[in-house]
């Protein structure tokens, strides 16, 4: 099978989307001529033109509230928030518009809209450009929440976003665009709350997904030559998620690490935890464990960033510290 | 300008059902009848009523946390409104909205909105994506004083503006957001000159003066269809009850009894009857007659509402997420 990057994998997910339905466009600061979106170069706004791949002003609130008011009018828009770290200059249309609409409204309109926003940093980006927001998102219901670790998720995962009636926030890390891996030349679609089991094992569960799916795979590679068995489980969507895959592989190891970059507390991993001690108490041998970044801003410095956020070795750590208690 | 006297009869039907439509509220609100939080639209209904007929039935419009006049100028159905207000099940909203949540899309009614100013960058998306989709419809945005001061509003003009959407923002200046005067919180008088800073068209009218909204409406309305970009219309006016009901402002803290008194004798709807009268549009014994069309169809929307089941507390669970 052919090998390409995550983000030209987005890019191939937005344009089978946007040729298969005009009702489909692009908003979002740079993503036309310039390109930023999923660093697609010009070749989206060439295709698609100025209507359909439209340059916005640096408006947040704006690019959120506009799209919503397009997507209940019988357009399909995908807006692009460079940062997810500008969510936050959004969460007004996020949080209190676009997730509560239908509902408020008695579930008698759909909201076709995809927010795709990027996340974890591009490396010594520093506290304002290395954020992983997902969390917060992942608790105002009426969201679903997207976040790909592969070029073949992402593809399929992009495109499901774009066909579903309701609103859809769509994570993508930074590091994770130039990444390549295995995607088909024929149409794919991924349902949401499907987790994907990474790597078979016996003697943990480690719960991760984006970018540190393949930390937790590396890691877990390494800690096998030692003879200990790794189940790398990657969520691919939070909301919905799928708890059953979560229990089931708790049942078969009895023991569990949630891995993510996002800050500890407050994190996902606290609700993993929380389903696994509320619904699979009696499987554990171990206690549930979270890693983490550590509660501070990302901070600049390399020595300093690597300090904060989980890497290979101390996910191995971690491992190894579960497993032989 | 010379309208026809069907469309003035109309406005003025319309301005007295608003009317009454809160002054039943507000009642039923003091007998605790309608649980929720409740923003009476009495004293502005010149201002949704002007604007809205301007507009067709395939027009939309974004509404504010004070919406009850809108969405009945747009057309609203008086018994689903009522039903929402006392949270029934038959309710637009199906009890989940309540008064800040009233929405009829398929009468172009995006919504009343909780969030001052949220209706406006929502209205712009609607603007676009009439402009997309290659229409002549335009869309209508209801806001305040208040939100004229929002980053919303600010962002909104400029994106509208910026790609010539068929928008009018209309601001209904009642003078005060909450209780801070506008003098206290806007850092000019006139808030439609605010068009300048985004180059657009705007003007200001009195708006207590039906006619004078619908002029300005009408010719708006058109320059937006003809794709001519958006407005800034400020309708000056005034909120004669309190900022919600309930408000107990009974020593006067943040404005006058005489203030109050002085815009209650500038009432829009005795005034607009003093036109229809002089002018000989409708005579007193059809003035009567629209009262008492009103208070029948009003009779009918309680009894239809107050007929109607609370949901099933279960029914919180639906509506959440659409599924085919």
């Amino acid at each position: 099978m052919r090998e390409i990057s995550f983000s030209t994998a987005l890019v191939e997910a937005l344009k089978e989307e946007m040729r298969r339905d005009e009702r489909v466009f692009v908003l979002g600061e740079d993503v036309g001529r310039f390109g930023m979106i999923y660093v697609a170069k010009p070749e989206l706004w060439k295709e698609f033109g100025d209507e359909r791949v439209r340059d916005t002003p640096i408006s947040e609130n704006a690019i959120i509230g506009f799209a919503l008011g397009a997507a209940i009018t019988g357009m399909r828009p995908v807006a692009d928030i460079m940062f997810c770290d500008l969510l936050t200059l959004a969460m007004e249309q996020i949080v209190n518009q676009v997730a509560k609409v239908r509902y408020m409204f008695g579930g008698k309109i759909k909201v076709p809209l995809v927010i795709c926003t990027s996340l974890g940093g591009l490396r010594l980006a520093a506290a304002q450009h290395s954020q992983h927001l997902e969390a917060w998102f992942s608790h105002v219901p009426g969201l679903k929440v997207v976040i790909p670790s592969t070029p073949y998720d992402a593809k399929g995962l992009l495109k499901t976003a774009i066909r579903d009636d309701n609103p859809v926030i769509f994570f993508e890390h930074q590091q994770l665009m130039p990444t390549t891996g295995p995607v088909p030349e024929e149409e794919y679609l991924i349902p949401f709350g499907k987790a994907d089991i990474k790597r078979e094992g016996k003697d943990i569960t480690v719960i991760s997904y984006s970018l540190m799916v393949h930390k937790v795979l590396r890691a877990a590679n390494e800690l096998a030559q030692q003879g200990i068995e790794t189940e790398v489980i990657d969520l691919r969507t939070l909301n919905p998620l799928d708890k059953e895959a979560i229990l089931k592989s708790v049942e078969k190891t009895g023991r569990l690490l949630i891995v993510h970059q996002a800050c500890t507390t407050g994190g996902f991993g606290a609700e993993i935890a929380a389903i696994v001690a509320e619904n699979g108490f009696d499987l554990l041998t171990a206690p549930i464990h979270r890693l983490g970044a550590l509660d501070v801003p990302v901070p600049y410095s390399p020595v300093l960033e690597n300090f904060v956020i989980p890497n290979e070795q101390k996910i191995a750590e971690k491992i190894l510290s579960i497993v032989s208690q | 300008m010379q309208l026809n006297n069907e469309l003035m009869i109309q406005m003025y039907r319309t301005m007295l059902l608003i009317r009454r439509f809160e002054e039943k509220a507000m009642e039923l609100k003091a007998r605790q009848i309608i649980p929720g939080l409740l923003h009476l639209y009495i004293g502005e209904e010149a201002v949704a009523t002007g604007m809205c007929a301007a507009l067709r039935r395939d027009d939309y419009i974004s509404s504010t946390h004070r919406g009850h006049g809108h969405c009945i100028a747009k057309g609203g159905d008086i018994s689903l409104m009522m039903a929402e207000l006392l949270g029934r099940e038959k309710g637009y909203c199906r009890g989940k909205g309540g008064s800040m949540h009233i929405a009829d899309i398929d009468l172009g009614i995006l919504g009343a909105n909780g969030v001052v100013a949220a209706g406006m960058p929502i209205s712009g998306g609607a603007a676009l994506s009439i402009k997309m989709r290659g229409k002549d419809q335009v869309v209508a945005c209801f806001f305040g004083d208040g939100g004229s001061n929002q980053g919303a509003f600010h962002e909104s003009l400029n994106m509208a503006a910026l790609w010539k959407l068929p928008v009018i923002y209309v601001c209904e200046n009642n003078q005060y957001a909450i209780s801070v005067a506008q003098s206290r919180s806007c850092s000019i008088r006139d808030i439609y000159l605010r068009k300048d800073a985004y180059g657009i068209e705007g003007c200001m009218v009195d708006g207590n003066d039906v006619l004078a909204v619908y002029q300005a409406a009408k010719e708006t309305v058109d320059r937006a269809r003809r794709g001519e970009g958006p407005t800034l219309i400020e309708c000056k006016t005034y909120r004669w009850r309190g900022h919600y009901e309930g408000e107990a402002d009974r020593t006067y803290t943040y404005r006058t009894k005489q203030e109050i008194e002085g815009w209650i004798d500038r009432c829009p709807i005795k005034r607009f009857q003093k036109v229809l009268l002089d002018q000989g549009v409708v005579s007193q014994v059809g003035i009567n007659q629209i009262e008492q069309e009103i208070q029948s169809d009003l009779q009918k929307a309680m009894e239809f509402a107050q007929n109607c089941p609370f949901p099933e507390p279960q029914d919180a669970l639906k509506d959440l997420y659409y599924e085919e």
